[in-house]
């Protein structure tokens, strides 16, 4: 049994069977040979291990003419590596002693050899990659073209992968991916959202463990804790069983509140939204009983697609949304993407901080027909709906009056063309910057409503990289800095008689939700699957109290004393509900 | 009697891995190879870890890098001259160009 500790970004627990994708998303399965097949299946490696030296010995030849022989003689190596006589002996062994399939001794045999470059530093630890080419030669000889990928799974597995791409992980099969587990990736990435959208467990920034996996063999994955176990023993599984149990009982007890609605026990009555990402996204967040959707992400248009999309792909995604939430509003926030990930051809200078950089509402008032292109399959939208648009990332008056014009004039357009709209529809703006929340009381009178993306506002308050793991410790929500801004927000909204909602992390954990509730905030946008019990902690506490608990925590010095009041408090709750 | 104790000795040399990549694959092989060109059982040893000289694998696992110290121990009937053959392609830098000034 080996514990791993990474980075919880999906809740859920899942027991199942490890899927192990190679360095080049491959999948390895851990096979058994027939006895009276060894003798085939040894031949088929021997014709491997000459597939693989020819192709080694083409590339060899090619950089020599290209290159010279100092650049060859790396290919040198890897031959001497594919015939290593160690190497040759384990692998015969492998098959016959203990009939592993050859693609599986392989796999498992050469990244032994790897992992011992594994907890090195960077340096040295690129000598592995020499390691995994001669990995993949023979694999490649090995399978010809009957690799496996993600897309011909059958049964259900755990992924287990150095990285995913968030148009990756937007593509696993979700009857099938039962959760996944990667070596890199930080809290706030791009993948864990879209994992946490699609309700998949998921833990990330393990760092390197894939040499300890070879596929097949039972995983637990607790996407709560942060935590994946190789190799279970039985206890462990059957606590874990347990668990899984205790859940199901808990999420039906849940379920009963979809009907009733968000109100504390003095008659205030909370609104609970989802942030989605996909569009059926929308059903998930309605089975759970909300009050609309609060944060509608945009970003999937462009991630899970290799073109631009077209306002046809952008009013389709839109109309499935609203129709779904029939009524309810759905607030539709425009690209929030930085330039590194777009895909238009002309790509600005790779930029040295792109946190800081070219991205969400400054990229597309860069960008304007792409800009117009979503503005106008957002408007069309708000004629089937009460749809409104919230612009990200908005940190001087410029850019909202700047992006206000460019609404008005698609507007314009539509109305020229007699498209419907509504003309009324409300515009908001996302607080995530300090700047943002300094000029609030000059923001708040252009806008309908305000949304503060907390998890932004951490990163840039408290000038930390959340994916960075030197510093992430200081990415505190309950840092004093920050409840200090969301307060202040909050005031503001309030004194205009302007709305105001939290999206982001912080409005989905229910160790916040009696602080906002004492803050002031009426409206928490959530995931999908946290509006059962921020709904059950709106419905058992009193505004009063949260006031109480929201002056205390705001009266702290740091982060530390603040977090462990709230969880106090949180416990205190869970035991008088529980109980 | 005495021709048995005489092959089975085992001498050892101490090297530095002096060429500034260290043991990446190259000069592991270079190693391997010269290794294998003997009767007498090689390995190499670096703290620890323990390496059949003769195995470009298992001579990469060490991650020597350069200035890292390690003992050849070479048994058998011409463990000497292979001693001495290994200890000269540490001391030549395993040939690596660029690396003079390293």
């Amino acid at each position: 049994m080996l514990k791993l500790q990474g980075i919880a970004v999906s809740p859920g627990v899942t027991i199942g069977e490890a899927l192990v994708l190679d360095a080049e998303g491959f999948r390895i399965p851990r096979r058994f040979v027939e006895r009276s097949a060894v003798d085939t299946e040894l031949a088929r490696l021997a014709a491997a291990v000459a597939e693989a030296t020819r192709e080694i010995e083409r590339n060899r030849d090619a950089i020599r003419s290209e290159l010279g022989d100092q650049y060859a003689a790396i290919f040198e190596a890897h031959l001497a590596m594919l015939h290593d006589e160690r190497l040759q002996q384990e692998l015969t062994s492998a098959v016959r002693d203990r009939n592993w399939w050859p693609e599986y001794a392989v796999s498992r045999t050469l990244r032994r050899y790897a992992k011992a470059f594994q907890n090195l530093d960077n340096h040295i630890a690129q000598r592995a990659h020499d390691i995994y080419d001669v990995e993949k030669s023979l694999l490649r000889a090995l399978l010809g073209q009957r690799r496996e990928t993600l897309a011909s799974i059958s049964q259900p597995v755990v992924v287990l992968a150095h990285n995913l791409t968030p148009s990756e992980t937007a593509n696993l099969d979700r009857r099938l991916v039962k959760g996944f587990a990667t070596e890199l990736g930080g809290p706030g990435s791009h993948t864990a959202i879209v994992a946490e959208g699609l309700e998949i467990p998921a833990v990330v920034g393990i760092g390197p463990f894939l040499a300890d996996v070879s596929g097949g063999e039972p995983v637990i994955l607790d996407g709560n804790q942060g935590v994946v176990i190789l190799q279970p023993d039985e206890e462990t599984i059957a606590r874990y069983r347990q668990e899984l149990e205790a859940a199901k009982s808990v999420a039906a007890r849940l379920g009963a509140l979809r009907d009733l609605p968000a109100e504390t026990t003095d008659g205030v009555r909370v609104q609970i939204t989802g942030n989605i990402e996909f569009p059926d996204e929308a059903e998930h967040c309605l089975a759970r009983g909300c009050d609309g959707i609060g944060l509608y992400r945009t970003e999937f248009l462009y991630l899970t697609s290799k073109r631009e999309p077209t306002e046809e792909d952008h009013f389709a995604a839109y109309r499935a949304v609203v129709e779904a939430m029939a009524g309810r509003p759905v607030v539709i926030r425009t690209l929030d993407l930085g330039a590194d990930k777009m895909l238009t051809e002309t790509r600005p200078e790779e930029e040295r901080n792109p946190c800081l950089g070219l991205r969400s509402i400054r990229l597309s008032l860069r960008q304007l027909p792409i800009f117009r292109t979503q503005l106008r399959a957002i408007l069309r939208a708000s004629a089937l709906g009460d749809v409104r648009v919230m612009f990200p990332l908005v940190s001087t008056i410029v850019e909202l009056r700047q992006a206000r014009m460019v609404l008005a004039d698609v507007m314009e357009d539509l109305a020229e063309h007699g498209i419907a709209f509504n003309p009324k529809m409300p515009v908001g703006m996302m607080v995530e910057t300090p700047a943002a929340v300094m000029m609030l009381d000059v923001f708040i009178k252009e806008v309908d409503f305000v949304s503060i993306g907390t998890n932004d506002l951490i990163q840039y308050t408290l000038a930390v990289d959340r994916g960075n793991k030197e510093v992430a410790e200081l990415y505190n929500a309950c840092d004093p800095a920050v409840l200090r801004l969301l307060s202040r927000s909050l005031d503001v909204a309030r004194e205009a008689g302007v709305p105001a909602n939290v999206c982001g992390q912080m409005s989905g954990s229910v160790m916040f939700t009696q602080l906002l509730l004492g803050l002031g905030l009426r409206q928490l946008s959530v995931p999908a699957s946290a509006i059962p019990e921020v709904k059950q902690v709106c419905r058992s506490v009193s505004v009063a109290d949260c006031r109480v608990i929201a002056e205390k925590a705001l009266a702290m010095d740091g982060a530390r004393e603040v977090k462990a009041y709230l969880r106090d408090q949180m416990r205190r709750l869970l035991a008088q509900t529980v109980a | 009697m005495s021709r048995e104790a005489v092959s089975q000795e085992t001498l050892s040399r101490e090297v530095v891995v002096a060429n500034s990549q260290g043991l990446h694959a190259r000069p592991a092989d270079m190693l391997a190879r010269e290794a294998r060109k003997w009767q007498s059982r090689i390995e190499l040893v670096a703290d620890a870890q323990r390496a059949d000289g003769k195995s470009i694998l298992e001579v990469l696992t060490l991650a020597a890098e350069a200035g890292t110290r390690l003992v050849v121990e070479a048994t058998g009937p011409d463990a000497r001259q292979a001693l001495e053959a290994i200890g000269s392609l540490f001391e030549r830098r395993f040939n690596e160009q660029n690396d003079q000034e390293s």
